[in-house]
């Protein structure tokens, strides 16, 4: 595999193709904020929060550092009153759905997101695919999922699977950055206590 | 039918299907597209065809049915060959007379196009203004074809492309061809095709995919629907000399579920190519296999973006990729693919037989060849116009459209979709083509061009917009899931008068997250807001003040009767549908807004000569009447 | 529905994992909604986990998860429809058949949707009952037109 040479905050730095910007950052210590992210997931770029200005061939564009690919002799820039004013968005729009999410107050400090902005609805989910993802592609159970789209999509538990596996597994709750996970199993906990037994099901 | 393995045999079956017909045969061509349909035109050709039978004239006249040729406010319409005369709202009922002109080479006046002005009639289908301020080189083959008969589209010339390109050329040839024509995608991107080719051709991969997006879900917009219709050979053949070019063996054509009548005629089209070895194995024994198939969408506009179409076809929900990488390096199962529109393929034919000059010689400089616009909204001719890149909206609008209906006054024109934006009065002498547009803070988008009057509220036009993309939003990103309902919220609140102070600034400061949005639909969501808040902040400011000049947002104004010029005669009451008129006889009426649904019937129904029924901004109504003031007196007569 | 049916569609298809949508989309327009079991028959035999499934068969609106009324209105929301008018008509459906799109009546007669543009735009407001195109509908023609739906 080639290496190749981008900027990134004024630092030249040298990564291998196929590298995002997000680890090419890493590499040499610029920390870019994320919410969606996990090292042990594939990149989704969901939530924006690692949007970073990209510079090539004379345009600017805001990409997700997560995902989009490390190019030769591209100018990135993590940082910039438009990032702030972005990134501060995202997290005003969010907290209106979980105020109390530490990660999401501890983003909010930081770019001076006021949790009142939005009017609430507290829905709790933001979104960021954690527990689906990590469900699928980490335990490979696939007991939970998406529903919908849109502002209409949640998360949603498959009863009989997660009746037989999540109570003895539980490792997507830690990852969830608000309580959105706790409270969908809590609800399809109460929802499997009703699911009929084998028997009564290979009698039907 | 033995399938056509060389150009010789190609040669030789056009000349049969030729020599098989008689030009001067005449020819009776129906409109059967979807909308001419749904205008009743399967009962005009049934009685057409009854009355031929009737009079046992099958051998001499001919009824085909045809696709749609775009002009929808006058359908159902035929055109008669070989003269080319044309009529218009044809019934079921004038199929003697119609029989009967032809046989004895008369014309029906009553059924021929007026000109609204100098009161002229127009016989020839080439002459009617609507046709002859247009340059139809893709959708005027529609009336002539019948779209289940592949040999109609032989006699035509069709396929005479797709000879040239495999068994003439080679397929980097082909490419520099299509590059040359400086053709630009279709679909909204306007990205140069030559290029795209090229790049899917030199992507390492040898397993290459093409795909026709005919997914068309710009609200508004309904020209691929018309093509795949009504020449889905015309398209097809577009395909395969593209997948030759690009060195693909396999295609998909995803068409929108709602347009069954296209995917029912496109499957046909694919069955009959692959009968006549226009398709599969060794095609016109070049050697090229290719081999298409149909997939239908399934409800979700965002699968019109080209990664959620792609991931549509792989069976998974619609939500986009990033780009990089691109589908033409990394696509369809990861392989190399080139997507296009369906009026992009359908312009490959006509660059291959024309060459890239003569297509170039059409259009601007940026902007070469025709493009199909759906006219439609507030205009006289709503239906599919085609034109040369770098036609006036002034001459779309006016001149082919036929001006706006009901002496109201033009407001704007909308291109581009969700994504697009308004262009008001001051820019009708813009030169259409994809750089004006953007430079006007719009977009080509598919085509729709949408033609707004005074009657339309601008805000509510925007929130009509950001409400759609609300539904379609895959959801996976926050900048479009949450800031469109955020922006959402905000016009909802202006168009029921509950604008905050603030609000017009909130909205344009969303408008900048968006541009951190995951793909094409998130980040053009802010764009008709922009647009209508650029050229209608008046509009904007209205509202803020609890008026809608427009009379669309319902709780921003109200109707109300005049006393003074009230007759009493109870016409409007009689047509309101909520029983919100009192009074009767003699009785002055009065508006109950408690009731009133604001549908205007009440101002349809009053009478000119009395023209009691008004509108007033806002929700504040002079005080009703006491009871005995109402009454009329009459002097006797 | 029954199993050999389903299996029908799916070998027509192709067993495989990119056909899921072809194949939903076939027994759909047979079956007019898509039970569970036909659901978890899919998933067996295609080897999609369900979660998969029960994302695509809500995010995909004309598929259906409930069973559908004898008459399928659809009312068109496109923007050439809307600015003549569509939204009194979709008020009125809504008035006369007593449900909101999405929702099927309990007689299981009506089921409502809205389309976004089903490309009939110069006969705005339009409305499809059945696949029957009714164009230039005015809400006050609304009632008359579903009562020659038995």
């Amino acid at each position: 595999m080639s290496e190749l040479v981008l900027q990134i905050d004024g630092r030249e730095v040298t990564v291998k193709e196929g590298a995002t910007i997000l680890e090419a950052a890493e590499s040499v210590g610029i920390a870019i904020p994320t919410l969606c992210h996990h090292h042990k997931l594939e990149p989704y770029g969901g939530c924006r929060v690692c949007s970073v200005e990209v510079e090539a061939n004379g345009r600017t564009m805001v990409v997700a550092a997560c995902t989009y690919p490390a190019e030769k002799n591209v100018v990135v820039r993590t940082r910039s009153e438009k990032l702030s004013r972005i990134r501060q968005a995202l997290v005003e729009m969010m907290l209106a759905h979980a105020p109390d999410s530490e990660k999401l107050v501890a983003l909010a400090e930081e770019y001076g997101a006021d949790r009142d902005r939005f009017k609430r609805n507290q829905s709790f989910c933001i979104h960021c695919g954690l527990c689906v993802r990590y469900c699928t592609e980490v335990k490979k159970k696939n007991a939970l999922g998406f529903i919908d789209r849109g502002a209409k999509k949640r998360i949603c538990f498959i009863p009989k699977i997660a009746a037989a596996e999540c109570w003895k597994c539980r490792e997507c709750f830690p990852l969830c950055p608000t309580s959105a996970l706790q409270a969908a199993f809590v609800l399809t906990e109460g929802m499997t206590a009703a699911v009929p037994t084998e028997a009564a099901e290979s009698g039907r | 039918m033995a399938k056509i393995n060389s150009t010789v045999e190609f040669e030789a079956l056009r000349k049969e299907i030729l020599s098989s017909r008689d030009p001067n045969r005449p020819c009776i061509a129906v409109c059967t597209g979807s909308g001419c349909l749904a205008l009743g035109a399967a009962k005009l050709v049934a009685a057409l065809k009854n009355e031929i039978k009737a009079q046992g004239l099958e051998q001499r006249i001919e009824v085909r049915e045809t696709g749609c040729p775009g002009f929808c406010e006058r359908g159902p319409l035929i055109v008669i060959y070989p003269e080319e005369t044309c009529y218009l709202k044809v019934q079921p009922a004038d199929a003697k007379e119609v029989i009967a002109s032809v046989m004895e080479k008369k014309i029906i006046d009553r059924l021929l196009y007026v000109d609204q002005v100098t009161g002229e009639r127009v016989v020839h289908e080439m002459d009617i203004p609507f046709y002859k301020n247009q340059l139809r080189l893709l959708i005027g083959n529609n009336i002539k074809l019948d779209p289940t008969s592949i040999d109609d589209y032989l006699a035509i010339g069709g396929y005479t492309a797709l000879e040239k390109a495999v068994c003439q050329m080679k397929p980097e040839q082909v490419v520099g061809l299509v590059k040359e024509s400086g053709l630009r995608g279709r679909g909204g991107g306007g990205f140069p095709s030559g290029n795209k080719w090229e790049f899917t051709r030199n992507a390492p991969d040898p397993e290459k995919y093409v795909v026709v997006n005919a997914d068309e879900g710009d609200p508004g917009a309904f020209m691929d629907r018309a093509l795949l219709e009504g020449s889905p050979h015309g398209v097809l053949e577009g395909l395969i000399i593209g997948a030759y070019a690009i060195g693909a063996h396999e295609g998909f054509l995803y068409v929108r579920q709602e347009y069954p009548l296209a995917v029912h005629n496109i499957t046909l089209a694919i069955q009959k190519a692959e009968e006549y070895g226009f398709l599969g194995k060794n095609i016109l024994g070049s050697g090229f296999d290719f081999t298409v198939e149909v997939a239908q969408g399934a409800g979700a506009f965002v699968c019109g973006e080209e990664t959620a179409l792609i991931r549509s076809l792989e069976g998974k929900t619609g939500e986009p990729k990033p780009r990089p990488p691109f589908p033409a390096v990394r696509g369809l199962w990861n392989k190399p693919t080139n997507i296009n529109n369906v009026e992009t393929w359908a312009n490959i034919p006509l660059i291959i037989n024309k060459g890239p000059a003569a297509f170039a010689s059409v259009g601007t400089g940026g902007s070469k060849g025709t493009k199909i616009f759906s006219l439609v909204g507030k205009v006289k001719n709503t239906g599919l116009v085609e034109v040369p890149m770098g036609i006036t909206l002034r001459d779309i609008v006016y001149k082919i459209g036929g001006g706006i209906p009901g002496e109201k006054k033009f407001k704007a024109v909308q291109t581009g979709g969700p994504a697009g934006g308004c262009m008001p009065e001051s820019l009708l002498d813009m030169e259409v083509d994809f750089d004006q547009l953007t430079k006007a803070g719009s977009m080509m988008g598919s085509g729709g061009m949408i033609v707004l009057d005074e009657e339309t509220c601008m805000v509510d036009f925007a929130r009509f917009f950001l409400s759609f993309l609300a539904e379609e939003s895959c959801g996976k990103c926050v900048p479009c899931r949450e800031g469109i309902q955020q922006m959402l919220a905000i016009l909802n609140d202006l168009t029921h008068g509950k604008g905050k102070k603030g609000d017009l600034e909130l909205l344009e400061q969303l408008t900048e997250v968006s541009s951190a949005s995951l793909c094409a639909l998130g980040k053009g969501a802010p764009n008709p807001v922009l647009s209508t808040l650029k050229h209608f902040r008046d509009e904007y400011q209205a509202h803020m003040e609890g008026k809608c000049p427009a009379f669309t947002c319902k709780s921003l104004f109200s109707y109300y009767i005049e006393p003074e010029k009230c007759q009493a005669c109870t016409s409007c009451g009689k047509k309101c549908p909520a029983g919100a008129i009192e009074g009767g006889k003699n009785q002055i009426h009065m508006v109950d807004q408690a009731k009133c649904t604001k549908c205007g019937a009440c101002l349809q129904a009053c009478p000119p000569r009395f023209a009691a029924v008004t509108r007033i901004l806002g929700e504040v109504v002079p005080p009703p009447l006491p009871e005995e003031a109402r009454t009329i007196v009459r002097g006797s007569k | 529905m029954d199993r050999d049916r389903i299996d029908q569609i799916i070998d027509t298809h192709g067993c495989k994992a990119s056909s899921l949508i072809q194949i939903l989309i076939a027994i759909q327009s047979e079956n007019h909604w898509l039970p569970k079991e036909v659901l978890e028959r899919v998933s067996e035999r295609l080897d999609v986990p369900m979660n998969q499934i029960q994302h695509i068969t809500t995010f995909y609106k004309s598929f259906s998860l409930v069973p559908k009324g004898r008459h399928e209105v659809h009312v068109c929301m496109g923007t050439a429809c809307h600015v003549r008018g569509a939204q009194g008509v979709l008020d009125t459906v809504e008035d006369v058949t007593g449900i909101k799109p999405g929702e099927t009546d309990v007689d299981l007669k009506f089921s409502l949707e809205t389309v976004n543009c089903i490309g009939c735009c110069a006969l705005g407001p339009v409305m499809v009952v059945d696949g029957e195109y009714h164009g230039n509908l005015a809400a006050t023609q609304v009632e008359d037109v579903l009562k020659t739906y038995e």
